[in-house]
């Protein structure tokens, strides 16, 4: 290719992922994308995984983002490919994942026309997209895609839609790719207010009970490690939201765990109780304040996030600092004057912790998730990429899964989309080949992608599907129980599910199936143990477990549930 | 309380939609928009007069300033500004009372645009109480029509910064 010359819109297309460094494309084709997939078919520096449904291919690219940090792309085919998407991408919207998804459309003078597979997936994902651009001219292609990965993956990342009419593909120009970008309307703040840190480091090196509130903005910033300093150093104790859970070890003593509504007894108490919170990359969501006006009333509250939205949006806050927490973090750690004294503090968050443990009743020879995730955590260390689904399942993992490392806990948090685990666990296996990836979800989210197994065992990736069955579908019924008059209304899934194993076996994966807890043990050996291809084992837990503790929608923390008041039994 | 925010965008397919979608989504009010060309062609300027309470304006102008299409967001409430609105008032005229329809009009410094034996229509300029107070004068003939431009606004003073966009596509 020389420097004048002319390609088409679709050769363009692949120079661009080139020059992004693109390694993965999750995709299905279809007639508006034809052209790239002609390309496609003779392109060697990246892989494209066919999914079985593009729902699948979001999913996969988040997982793939959430694993790697890097941006995941996935492409589809104009009309009912590109609204199969929607799920994903709204999911990608609320955790701020950053992804590109790429959307074919129909050639340019059809739009409007309620033509063949035409639809306004611009207009659809404009709610739920961080910015979307349709292409309107070849010309313009390789700059589109240069400021759709840009902002995917700056500032609050999240998810970017480019739609592709079939004739700009087609058509051709000379290609250019833009070295430098430069977006007036959008300037991400990274550098947070120094005075404003003096002030936040004042503030905490007097508290006498302080906390740090962290959430998903430090994995993404990748702040970890600064973290980990500030918090040893300082001796602050650190609790984390659903989306934080990694970003600070979870065996270390200063880890209070999770809190909101099913976040640990003692961890909620520390929220409750402390002088000073200090919220990093967090965002003060309704499932870890419930009802605002209860929440954290005492402190004195600062909130670091790059967002400023985010910032008294839900919680009103004394001290914001907008910028990127690894920035302030580290400028945070050298401003303090002087450590603060929490030994008193620890001590009392450490009898809350004796009060009231994450304790599940496991004498009575009955397999419980709570076991299980146990053994998980046991097993692999806490070192596990551990891909969540939505549900019961999710919450019993976030209590009792100890994740050493950021971006080993990948899960739905703000959308709660249930058949999000098995594609994601694909994209994960993707970016993750050193360690295992653990793909768990209920027995009613594994039948929302269930499809994606053909995508798993085609492509060799040696994830752990598990899947645990209690035969409900386990949150929803928990819900009734508690709140709706024990109607067990639509969530009895027992005498519909298919058999799971030989739905494995049909996919052609070696699969197991369990009741018994004294099994699980070498059950896992042996999942582990296979490096080479998915494997399944299904998990047959009792059905009328309960996740606790919990504090009900809206409430306050006075109004936690610790554990269930009179256990009954469903056969 | 009502607050009129100038908004300066990318004169761009979609912008428009961009920020009345982020406005129906989050459950802001609109109670007037208008958006037209600036003296930089790429470049058009919305001014939205919203309502809410300190905290619900200060996610308005947060969230506005997000999108990516927007340039600059100023809440004019907050600075010294002028605002203006143009209405159409399209008036009966009863028996005998059209000089005292254009009597009015003076006092306005409208101007009268159309006219039929049965109906005048008056344009009036100025900050929406004045517009207010002619309809509510000109009500005692009888309105047939009214077409209000919604609020156009300027910081008072010094020109707003833009950044000059580099061309990069070619
Ligand atoms: C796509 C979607 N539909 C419905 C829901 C509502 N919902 C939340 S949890 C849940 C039950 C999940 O059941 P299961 O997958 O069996 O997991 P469990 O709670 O039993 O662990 C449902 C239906 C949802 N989160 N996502």
């Amino acid at each position: 290719m020389t420097a004048s010359e002319k390609i088409s819109g679709a050769e363009i297309f692949f120079e661009c992922l080139k020059k992004e460094k693109v390694e993965y494309i999750f995709g299905y084709p279809g007639g508006a994308v034809l052209k790239l997939y002609e390309h496609l078919y003779d392109v060697d520096f990246l892989k494209h995984i066919l999914v079985r449904h593009e729902q699948g291919a979001v999913h996969a690219a988040e997982g793939y983002a959430k694993a790697s940090g890097k941006v995941g792309v996935a492409l589809v085919t104009s009309g009912p490919g590109a609204t199969n998407t929607v799920t994903g991408i709204a999911d990608a919207y609320m955790d701020s994942v950053p992804i590109v998804v790429f959307t074919g459309q129909v050639s340019s003078h059809l739009i409007g026309n309620d033509a063949f597979q035409e639809a306004d997936i611009v207009g659809i994902t404009r709610p739920i997209t961080k910015h979307n651009f349709l292409v309107r001219d070849v010309k313009e292609l390789a700059y589109t895609i240069r400021k759709a990965f840009y902002i995917a993956s700056t500032g609050r990342p999240g998810p970017v839609v480019v739609d592709l009419p079939k004739d700009v593909i087609a058509s051709k120009c000379v290609f250019e790719y833009p070295e430098e970008i430069d977006v007036r309307g959008y300037k991400p703040t990274y550098k947070g207010n120094s005075n404003q840190i003096k002030k936040a480091a004042e503030v905490i090196s007097k508290a006498k009970r302080p906390l740090l509130y962290v959430g998903g903005g430090v994995i993404m910033s990748g702040s970890s490690e600064e973290l980990k300093i500030f918090a040893r150093e300082n001796k602050l104790p650190v609790t984390m939201t659903l989306q934080g859970l990694g970003a600070y070890p979870g065996t270390d003593p200063l880890s209070l765990g999770m809190l909101g509504m099913h976040g640990t007894y003692w961890a909620n108490r520390a929220v409750d109780n402390c002088d000073v919170l200090v919220s990093l990359g967090a965002r003060f969501d309704d499932r870890v304040t419930g009802k605002v006006e209860t929440f954290c009333t005492s402190a004195f509250k600062i909130h670091v996030d790059i967002d400023p939205t985010a910032i008294d949006k839900n919680v009103v806050v004394d001290l914001p600092i907008v910028g990127d927490v690894k920035h302030v973090l580290a400028e945070l750690a050298a401003e303090m004057p002087s450590v603060p004294d929490t030994s008193e503090w620890l001590d009392k968050i450490n009898d809350w912790r004796e009060e009231c443990p994450l304790e599940y009743e496991n004498k009575d020879g009955r397999l419980r998730t709570e076991f299980v995730i146990e053994k998980i955590s046991e097993k692999t260390k806490g070192e596990a990429v551990i891909v969540t689904d939505v549900g019961q399942h999710q919450m019993w993992t976030a209590q009792h899964y100890k994740y050493n490392n950021p971006r080993s806990n990948i899960t739905s948090g703000g959308l709660g989309t249930m058949g999000f685990s098995l594609p994601a666990s694909i994209g994960a296996a993707f970016a993750v080949k050193d360690k295992p990836v653990i793909s768990i979800s209920g027995d009613g989210g594994f039948q929302m992608n269930i499809q994606e197994l053909t995508t798993a065992v085609y492509n060799k990736l040696p994830i752990k599907i598990f899947i645990i069955n209690n035969s409900f579908l386990g949150m929803v019924r928990q819900w009734q129980e508690l709140f709706h008059k024990e109607k067990y209304s639509f969530t009895d899934l027992g005498p519909s599910n298919p058999d799971f194993l030989k739905i494995g076996e049909a996919f052609g994966i070696e699969s197991f199936a369990t009741s018994n807890p004294q099994e699980v043990d070498s059950l896992l050996d042996r999942a582990l143990s296979i490096n080479d291809r998915p494997v399944l084992i299904e998990f047959r837990v009792v059905k009328e477990d309960m996740v606790f503790p919990m504090i009900p929608s809206g409430a306050s923390i006075s109004d936690m549930m610790v554990k269930r008041l009179n256990p009954k039994r469903m056969i | 309380m009502k607050h009129t925010i100038s908004v300066l965008v990318e004169n761009r397919f979609g912008a428009f939609d961009r920020v009345a979608t982020m406005f129906s989504g989050k459950g802001f009010n609109i109670r007037s928009i208008s958006i037209g060309e600036t003296e930089i062609e790429e470049i058009s300027r919305m001014t939205i007069v919203t309502e809410g309470d300190d905290k619900i304006i200060d996610q308005v102008v947060k969230q506005l300033n997000r999108l990516i299409d927007t340039i600059k967001v100023v809440d004019l409430t907050l600075t010294p500004h002028v605002e203006r609105e143009l209405a159409l008032i399209k008036v009966s005229v009863p028996k005998g009372t059209l000089e005292e329809i254009k009597n009015i009009n003076d006092i306005f410094r409208g101007n009268v645009v159309d006219i039929t034996h049965r109906s005048v229509t008056i344009e009036v300029t100025g900050p929406p109480d004045k517009i207010d107070a002619a309809i509510n004068l000109l009500s005692q003939f009888g309105i047939k029509e009214v077409a209000r431009s919604g609020i156009v606004g300027l910081k008072r003073g010094e020109q707003t910064k833009i950044q000059k966009v580099k061309t990069l596509t070619t």
